[in-house]
């Protein structure tokens, strides 16, 4: 199972850094997301997930039930996740601007206007 | 007690000075009240000092983290902030005549009086680490003072020459303090002081001797690093009586003093510091004789000056220790005069060139006899201090263990320059016929000259009576170098002996040198072809090799190209991977099914499907629609392993994500192959490598354990103390609310430019 994530995350980093580097500011943004999401999955995966139980306490007792996941991975993840997406729309809103103002998507154009 | 408040109070004293002196122009003198009080206040110190006692003044500041400012007065500290404070008295009352009816005065004082603080911090400090503060602060205010004439494109260059080159000794200064801590376990000085021998014999004692000897080199401007202190001379004449040779310069002095205990004495110290400080003496005089300018002349003998006081450390018997401190007090006293009575000739000639000046004396009665004084006491005639000085100097010499020879004749030289530059300086201006270019110049206000003639009188009752300082200031600070009892006896007459008649040899010398004088410019001009070996030069020029490396790596590397950017940072990121993955070589691919279910494999196999297509598609929907689908499909996997909060949270998210996207991309146009396929097939295999790479790192298991010490803390409290049953919530808003905190802030920065950027629209003019 582990190898299952692993091959999976790794796919994901690397479209990721694939859409990075591609010349059209939408993909950017594109791998943007994916990387975000793939690390979300790493933190969460080495985090451990063979313990299946939510870190829930159940009414009465003072710690979950065993075995359960690891709840600080998860509390990063959650913060992290709201924080992409804030980081996501004011870039998209940003892309949008440039679009608008150059009138261009390619990343290697837009570099030219500085001068 | 009353020494600390009232150092602490200068400083805020400082900041409201020039509201002070911008109420009337001439209260600038008001202010030499402040070392006036320190001067009175340290005195009240040497009774107990010269029984041999070490004052330690602490007052605590941050008593939790054992943070203290500490001031350490002993024999040595006491001598120079007394010299501080006195001539810092002078010097404001001489500069409340120097800038008389300037607008800018009250930024002089404020920053005069800064430095005065940051140098009694220097020598007072009880503690390296705060002395090193200050000695900072030192050279802060110096570049700040050096650049006062900020116009002058000279000015400027010479105040950075000056900040690079103390600053850059400053690093390494630091640097040696940082290991002689290591060694000791404490900045105290007392508690550094207490441990010679460990000091002595550790592995780190050349390093600590390296950089300890740059710091107080380039502070006190030795050889190579000198050429800051000439160029320094564009500050305001006070500014160079006081910081560029009676005290800021002599910063460098005190700590190869401080540290003579335990750094001194052995071969490497005596062979360093000897050798440094007498190229020193012998550069500086050699420079001295070719020059015209007033101050100029006189920059280069303190060079000289600094150079033999070095070389008398680097010595270390006790009659060179002695004979260095008493020449220190004594240079202090005629070269911080001198100065003065350069600015004061400036003052009514309008030049400084040696060659323009004669027969002021009957103009400026009171300059020409300062000037007199003090130049007498600097050729070392009796009955002056400078004499006293002089003598000690040629003893130390004739008693040194080793080369007497060389020692003796070197500093017969730099001692002979010294006569020469007197007679150029503070005596020819006043005499003969007055020259028919300079103007009817009339003696300054009174602060011009009063300054001065005290520092100058100081030296000739300190001549007469040497008794008043040797046993209370001088032999505290003698033996507090030395670290054991020494007892310091001045006398001006020591009999005939050899030290007498290379006294009255010297004098013969600088009168001969002073005959021949104009030949020496001429052989100046000819050594001008080993100009590019010149340190100065050499400095210059590396500071434009290395501002013109900066600009070209600045420009290979800062280009403005995101793909170049990311390149790096992926090709480094991988690199780095790579390395931790080969180091701990313990990847255990078990390929074992016993947790193995279908609906784990079946929505990985849909999210990679989604993935490629994401990369391969050229419709703008397609991509956010397969980009859904990975979301989407992440927020299945949370879900299926115990972390409904985080799925919930996904959930949201990537629904408004999706509905972004669309509405904002429907307006681009569709994708078009931008890069050529080599690029596309290079930035492939970049990925690849980086993927592979995430895959190996995750599947080290032992990753994992570095949470495990954090988790069990909120597992286990999250009921007790915070009364909350879902672990991750209450992780988020109790145990981390501050970080949640953080988090809105973001959300809510990102919205307001969202907001911004949308506005930005209506107005937009590029449409």
């Amino acid at each position: 199972m582990v190898l299952l994530y692993a091959i999976l995350i790794g796919v994901m980093f690397g479209a990721a850094v694939y859409l990075l580097l591609r010349r059209s500011i939408v993909k950017l943004v594109f791998g943007l997301v994916l990387l975000s999401q793939a690390t979300n999955l790493f933190i969460f995966t080495i985090g451990g997930y063979e313990k299946n139980n939510p870190p829930l306490v159940e009414k009465g007792q003072l710690v979950p039930t065993a075995p359960y996941v690891d709840p600080l991975p998860q509390a990063l993840i959650l913060t992290a996740i709201v924080i992409s997406f804030g980081v996501l729309a004011f870039t998209m809103v940003l892309m949008h601007r440039a679009h608008e103002s150059i009138g261009t998507d390619d990343l290697h154009q837009m570099r030219d206007t500085d001068k | 007690m009353e020494l600390l408040y009232t150092f602490l109070a200068i400083f805020p004293i400082a900041f409201i000075s020039p509201y002070i002196v911008r109420q009337k122009s001439t209260w600038g003198w008001t202010l030499a009240l402040v070392p006036a009080a320190i001067f009175i206040l340290l005195l009240r110190f040497v009774t107990d000092v010269s029984h041999g006692h070490t004052e330690i003044l602490a007052l605590n500041w941050l008593p939790t983290l054992d943070i203290s400012l500490m001031l350490y007065i002993d024999g040595l500290s006491l001598l120079f902030a007394l010299i501080i404070s006195f001539i810092g008295f002078l010097i404001i009352i001489y500069a409340s005549g120097y800038f008389h009816h300037n607008n800018y005065a009250g930024r002089f004082y404020m920053i005069v009086l800064l430095f005065m603080g940051a140098m009694l911090g220097v020598v007072l400090a009880g503690n390296l680490f705060t002395m090193f503060v200050f000695w900072e602060l030192t050279s802060f205010t110096s570049y700040l003072l050096i650049g006062w004439n900020h116009e002058k494109e000279e000015s400027r260059w010479a105040a950075l020459q000056s900040l690079i080159v103390t600053g850059g000794g400053g690093l390494a200064l630091f640097a040696g303090l940082i290991l002689m801590r290591l060694i000791v376990g404490s900045f105290d000085i007392a508690d550094i002081l207490s441990q010679p021998e460990l000091i002595r014999s550790h592995s780190f004692y050349i390093p600590v001797l390296i950089l300890v000897a740059l710091g107080a080199f380039t502070k006190s401007a030795q050889f190579p690093f000198h050429f800051w202190l000439p160029g320094a001379m564009a500050a305001p004449t006070p500014v160079s009586a006081y910081l560029h040779s009676a005290t800021m310069v002599k910063a460098g002095i005190y700590l190869l003093a401080r540290l003579n205990p335990v750094l001194g004495g052995t071969a490497e110290w005596t062979t360093v510091i000897t050798l440094v400080g007498g190229l020193t003496m012998v550069t500086g005089a050699a420079l001295a004789l070719p020059q015209n300018d007033l101050k100029k002349l006189l920059a280069y003998t303190t060079v000289s000056a600094l150079g033999m006081i070095t070389l008398l450390i680097g010595l270390g018997t006790s009659l060179a220790i002695k004979a260095a401190m008493v020449f220190l007090l004594v240079h202090s006293l005629y070269k911080g005069s001198l100065f003065m009575v350069a600015g004061g000739i400036d003052h009514a000639a309008g030049t400084r060139d040696v060659r323009l000046l004669s027969g002021l004396g009957r103009l400026l009665p009171f300059t020409a006899t300062a000037g007199l004084l003090a130049a007498l006491s600097m050729s070392g005639l009796p009955p002056f201090f400078g004499f006293i000085g002089k003598e000690l100097v040629y003893e130390a010499n004739l008693h040194a263990p080793q080369w007497v020879w060389i020692l003796t004749a070197t500093g017969l030289f730099a001692n002979a320059v010294n006569v020469t530059v007197a007679i150029v300086v503070g005596i020819r201006p006043f005499w003969g016929q007055k020259h028919e270019k300079l103007g009817h110049g009339h003696e300054g206000p009174l602060g011009l000259w009063l300054g001065p003639l005290i520092a100058a009188a100081a030296g000739l009752l300190l001549g007469l009576y040497p008794a008043w300082v040797a046993k209370p200031l001088f032999s505290p600070t003698v033996s507090a170098i030395l670290a054991q009892d020494y007892s310091v006896k001045l006398k001006l007459w020591h009999g005939l002996n050899t030290a007498l008649l290379l006294s009255f040899l010297t004098i013969l010398v600088g009168i001969l040198l002073y005959v021949v004088r104009a030949n020496f410019a001429r052989i100046q001009q000819r050594l001008a072809v080993l100009q590019p070996i010149y340190p100065s030069m050499l400095f210059k020029n590396g500071l434009n090799k290395f501002l013109f490396l900066s600009d070209k790596a600045t420009r290979a590397l800062q280009n403005g190209n995101l793909y170049v950017y990311l390149i790096t940072i992926f090709s480094v990121m991988a690199a780095g991977l790579w390395l931790q993955v080969i180091s701990s070589y313990n990847i255990n691919v078990k390929i074992d099914f016993h947790d193995f279910n279908f609906i784990d494999l079946g929505i990985v196999m849909l999210m990679i499907v989604a993935t490629f297509m994401a990369i391969l598609t050229r419709g703008r929907l397609t991509a956010v629609t397969a980009l859904g689908v990975i979301g989407f499909g992440v927020a299945l996997i949370y879900i299926l392993h115990g972390a409904p909060d985080v799925a919930i949270t996904q959930l949201v998210i990537e629904t408004l994500t999706v509905v972004l996207f669309v509405l904002i991309l429907y307006r681009f146009p569709r994708f078009t192959l931008l890069s050529k396929k080599s690029t596309r097939m290079r930035d492939a295999s970049l990925a690849v490598l980086v993927g592979f790479m995430m895959t190996s790192l995750l599947l080290m298991k032992n990753s994992a354990e570095s949470l495990a010490n954090i988790s069990p803390f909120f597992v286990e409290n999250s009921v007790i103390k915070a009364h909350g049953h879902n672990i991750v919530n209450v992780i988020l808003v109790d145990f981390r609310g501050i970080d949640t905190l953080g988090e809105i802030t973001v959300l809510s920065v990102a919205a307001l430019g969202v907001y911004a950027l949308l506005k930005l629209k209506m107005g937009a003019k590029e449409k």
